[in-house]
């Protein structure tokens, strides 16, 4: 336990995602079975057994702390695990007969197999036994909470490495393993076979599209291609498949292979024919597509409740057929497996899943059309969702990762505002020594005159020389700083004005200027415009307006 | 016996706060006419240690150990006091109507804890102090008083700091997990970066360390004093592909900074007490936090008050609250001591740009 920790601790302050693969990846190397696979199922959130609540954690520093010692620690820390991971007494029977520290596989097992009541002496015996960081582990680990910013996806990436195999291979294989995986790592070994899925309903790699630029177009053929609407929604692969005992078993997968079934369990009687659909995720009132924002309300949601499911119903609208029934369809061309998946639609007869139209055209001018206005191009009352639109090769297989040429996505352009840097601020990692983080504004009519508000933040979107050039700037420019930000001056004739590009606007009771921008980025540095030029609230309000109304849950 | 429950001054008629007492300039001894690490220009001061906050440029006379009155005269210049006076270890002199001792405070090379006599009454002063083992300085010494003065840097329960050598081992494994980037230790320039050096070389390090520019002056007079840390090489001029698989230490502002530019994809470390908490090692974006400190933590604070014997503990700077009530929870008269002008060195460190050594 005391070596988990000590890794998870190093993984939660490494900024580089190549950095935390490594680590990872080594962390694999040098630990042997079974706790590394413990070690896998902790980073992916494979493992189950009843969380430990808050209160218990307390009932236990209470018993051995002084009141105020505890909480003026705990209002210095700000995180109770660690607080109490800190200042857990050693325990007062030091010495040679001490038992050693659990490993990481008895505190999993024991875990799972432990009665209710027999939890509280477990964990005590367990904090007693543990040092500092290992304390801190633990405690994350049987609250549920270990937030360290690894992604199920980096580490199954970072077990493959170990074998020098391509992710997707552990992806595919992914939902028939168990913890602690030792037939996993045999075959990343080279020591066995690999693992066969034997999941009803596995997930499969997804296939993604290139961004297209306009010097792209010259060397396609619009006879080569099929066009969909890019939906503002989320893609998900609904699986469905018949177990030993020939019973259906369904399953929602995001784009990287999570299980999201739990989610959305409204969808899941819609999926009774076995099959694997590529689709968007949306949300459907009285037969319109709703925007993401409207979307996103129910997103992330610890609890699906059915109120939430009655006012945020779910729909799936189809693109693609991975298989149909017992057959794999991947090495089809995109045309054939269109035509099996208009048949599929049709036999399952479901009003949650739908059929995504394909834009008819002729030419890449014609196309543009029809981007340009999906209104009238077929999108309807739905165009509102529409981000764009997909051009698919009729002739392509279904590919896992972003194959050249095969798919391409062409997005509407971005909204743009120019705006003025107000407040910037170091970035983390790589970038810890520039100031890469800008809060930016607009004019707004204040009670001295017009002010700027914020309306945004940005990370990205610039070039690294621009980097260099606005990093100078604020070295320069700064009024005032607070910590890690700096004030940068920002007065109608002083200042530097950003283009700001974005998908789209909230409102937000949160920001002093009521709107959130969803994606925004910097676009271009505008050195030529002076401040006082830059774009004023008013404008982002009409924008605000054309948007459909949020809906409060 | 009378010592042992503080009582003595009492007795006698003569209570501490006559002996010493808070003033704007720092901790006054009337009795014996000086200050004690004042932070304002005063006639007479007696100083602790070498640190920016304790010891500080323009007083009338000084009196301090040779060490921090060496050190003192590399960071401002020949004439930073009227007059020096050097007391060694174990040595007492009177000054007034009291009589003063130095004895190791295990802070750093030179640092004191001062003992004040006056009558039967014995205050110490203990400044900045560890218990901990420093292969760079003379170990902490226990000294028996009827009321301490500590400070209370790391004043708070969860602050426990572990054996330094296990940190010291965390960054050489980093190193050996990431051969083609730099590691950047951020470590205050006077103590804890010369620490740390001595503490890569017990653990077998022997590659050549690497030294911003802030850090040479006073590195070399540690060497001068003695103190083997092995081949140091000022880190301005080396090519940045020289710097991959290198330790450098520099101070802790410049870990941040456009400084760091010229090493290859560096690892920010940072030696000090606090990374025991890890909301402050993110907040100041450091990715290989190392727990070691200058400063006694929670349990040596505590062991260390109820081993001096003494019955009145005032605290100074740092978390007096939780330490003022831990003492008083254990029977002990306690109290903040309200000076205001010290703080942790390495939080209030002054940018590369005002470094005079820089």
């Amino acid at each position: 336990m005391n070596r988990f920790a000590e890794f998870l601790d190093r993984l939660a302050y490494e900024p580089g995602r190549n950095n935390k693969l490594r680590l990872i990846t080594g962390y694999f190397r040098e630990v042997g079975d079974p706790d590394r696979g413990y070690a896998l199922a902790a980073l992916t959130g494979a493992l189950s057994f009843k969380h430990a609540k808050p209160a218990l954690i307390r009932d236990l520093i209470a018993a051995r702390t002084d009141e105020v010692l505890f909480g003026l620690s705990y209002d210095y820390v700000g995180d109770l695990s660690e607080t109490v991971a800190l200042m857990w007494p050693r325990a007062a029977l030091a010495g040679h007969n001490n038992p050693p520290p659990p490993s990481l596989t008895e505190v999993v097992s024991t875990l799972r197999t432990l009665g209710k009541t027999e939890l509280p002496k477990q964990l005590e015996r367990w904090l007693d036994e543990l040092d500092e960081t290992g304390r801190w582990a633990l405690l994350k680990l049987v609250t549920g909470a270990l937030r360290i910013g690894i992604s199920a996806r980096l580490a199954k990436t970072a077990a493959a490495a170990l074998g020098d195999k391509d992710p997707h291979e552990v992806e595919l294989i992914w939902p028939g393993l168990a913890p602690p995986y030792l037939d996993l790592f045999a075959w990343l070994e080279g020591r066995a076979d690999k693992p066969v899925n034997r999941d009803p309903a596995p997930f499969r790699p997804v296939m993604l599209a290139h961004a297209i630029e306009d010097t792209d177009f010259a060397a396609l053929d619009p006879a080569d291609y099929i066009a969909e609407w890019k939906w503002d929604g989320i893609r998900v692969q609904a699986v469905a498949g018949r177990d030993d005992r020939g019973h259906i078993t369904a399953r929602l997968y995001s784009r990287t292979g999570e299980d999201i079934t739990g989610s959305f369990p409204d969808l899941v009687p819609s999926l009774h024919l076995p099959g694997a659909i590529d689709g968007e995720l949306l949300i459907l009132r009285e037969g319109r597509v709703q925007s993401f924002n409207v979307l996103q309300q129910r997103l992330n949601r610890k609890v699906v409740s059915p109120k939430l499911i009655k006012e945020f119903p779910i729909h799936l609208r189809a693109y693609d057929l991975l298989g149909d029934d017992e057959n794999d369809l991947r090495e089809l061309p995109f045309v054939e497996r269109r035509e099996r998946l208009e048949t599929f639609i049709e036999k399952l007869s479901d009003p949650r899943i739908d059929l995504s139209p394909t834009v008819p055209f002729a030419s890449w001018e014609a196309l543009t059309a029809a981007r340009a206005d999906p209104a009238s191009a077929g999108a309807g009352e739905d165009a509102d969702a529409v981000e764009g639109v997909m051009l698919k090769r009729r002739d392509a297989p279904y590919l896992p990762g972003r194959p050249k040429g095969q798919w391409w996505k062409w997005k509407r352009d971005p909204h743009i505002i120019d705006a003025v840097l107000m407040y910037a601020q170091r970035g983390h990692g790589k970038r810890s020594s520039y100031y890469s983080d800008y809060t930016f504004g607009v004019w707004t009519a204040g009670e001295g005159g017009d002010e700027l508000v914020p309306v945004g933040k940005a990370y990205f979107g610039f070039t690294d020389e621009e980097l260099l050039q606005i990093d100078r700037f604020v070295r320069r420019n700064t009024t005032e700083k607070f910590g890690p930000v700096r004030h940068v001056v920002h007065e109608p004739d002083q200042g530097l004005v950003l283009e700001v590009a974005f998908e789209g606007l909230q409102r937000s009771p949160r920001h002093k200027s009521g709107v959130a921008m969803r994606f925004p980025r910097i676009s271009r540095l505008r050195w030529d415009k002076p401040p006082k030029e830059a774009d004023r609230l008013e404008t982002l309000e009409r924008m605000l307006k054309a948007e459909p109304a949020e809906v409060e849950v | 016996m009378a010592r042992r429950d503080g009582n003595a001054a009492y007795i006698s008629g003569m209570r501490p706060q006559d002996i010493l007492l808070p003033a704007a300039a720092g901790l006054c001894c009337k009795p014996g006419g000086f200050h004690i690490d004042p932070v304002r220009p005063v006639e007479r001061a007696v100083i602790t240690h070498g640190h920016s906050d304790h010891a500080r440029a323009g007083h009338g006379a000084v009196l301090a150990t040779q060490e921090t009155l060496d050190m003192m005269r590399l960071r401002y210049g020949e004439n930073f006091a009227g007059s020096t006076q050097a007391i060694r270890y174990g040595e007492e002199i009177r000054l007034g109507d009291v009589k003063v001792k130095f004895h190791p405070a295990g802070h750093v090379l030179g640092s004191a804890q001062i003992a004040v006599t006056c009558k039967d009454t014995c205050i110490v002063a203990s400044g900045d102090y560890k218990d901990a083992p420093d292969p760079t300085c003379t170990p902490f010494e226990l000294v028996r008083c009827d009321v301490f003065i500590t400070e209370a840097t790391f004043g708070l329960p969860v602050f426990r700091h572990g054996d330094a050598a296990d940190e010291v081992k965390k960054l050489l494994a980093s190193v050996a997990l990431f051969p083609e980037r730099a590691h950047l230790v951020g470590a205050y320039s006077l103590g804890k970066a010369q620490r740390v050096i001595a503490l890569l070389r017990q653990a077998g390090y022997d590659a050549p360390i690497y030294l911003h520019g802030a850090m040479e002056t006073i590195t070399h007079y540690y060497q001068s004093r003695g103190i083997a840390l092995g081949e140091l090489r000022p880190v301005k001029g080396v090519k940045k592909a020289a710097l991959a698989g290198t330790i450098t230490l520099a101070p802790p502002s410049a870990t941040s900074d456009l400084w760091t530019r010229r090493f290859p994809d560096p690892v920010t470390a940072f030696a000090s007490g606090w990374m025991r908490v890890r909301a402050r090692a993110r907040q100041r974006g450091v990715e290989l936090p190392l727990v070691i400190s200058d400063h006694a933590d929670w349990d040596g604070l505590t062991a260390t008050i109820g081993a001096t014997g003494a019955g009145e503990i005032w605290v100074t700077h740092g978390q007096e609250d939780a330490l003022v009530h831990w003492c008083r929870s254990k029977g002990l008269r306690a109290q903040p001591l309200d000076l205001v002008g010290y703080g942790d060195e390495e939080e209030s460190e002054a940018p590369i740009a005002g470094e005079a050594e820089a």
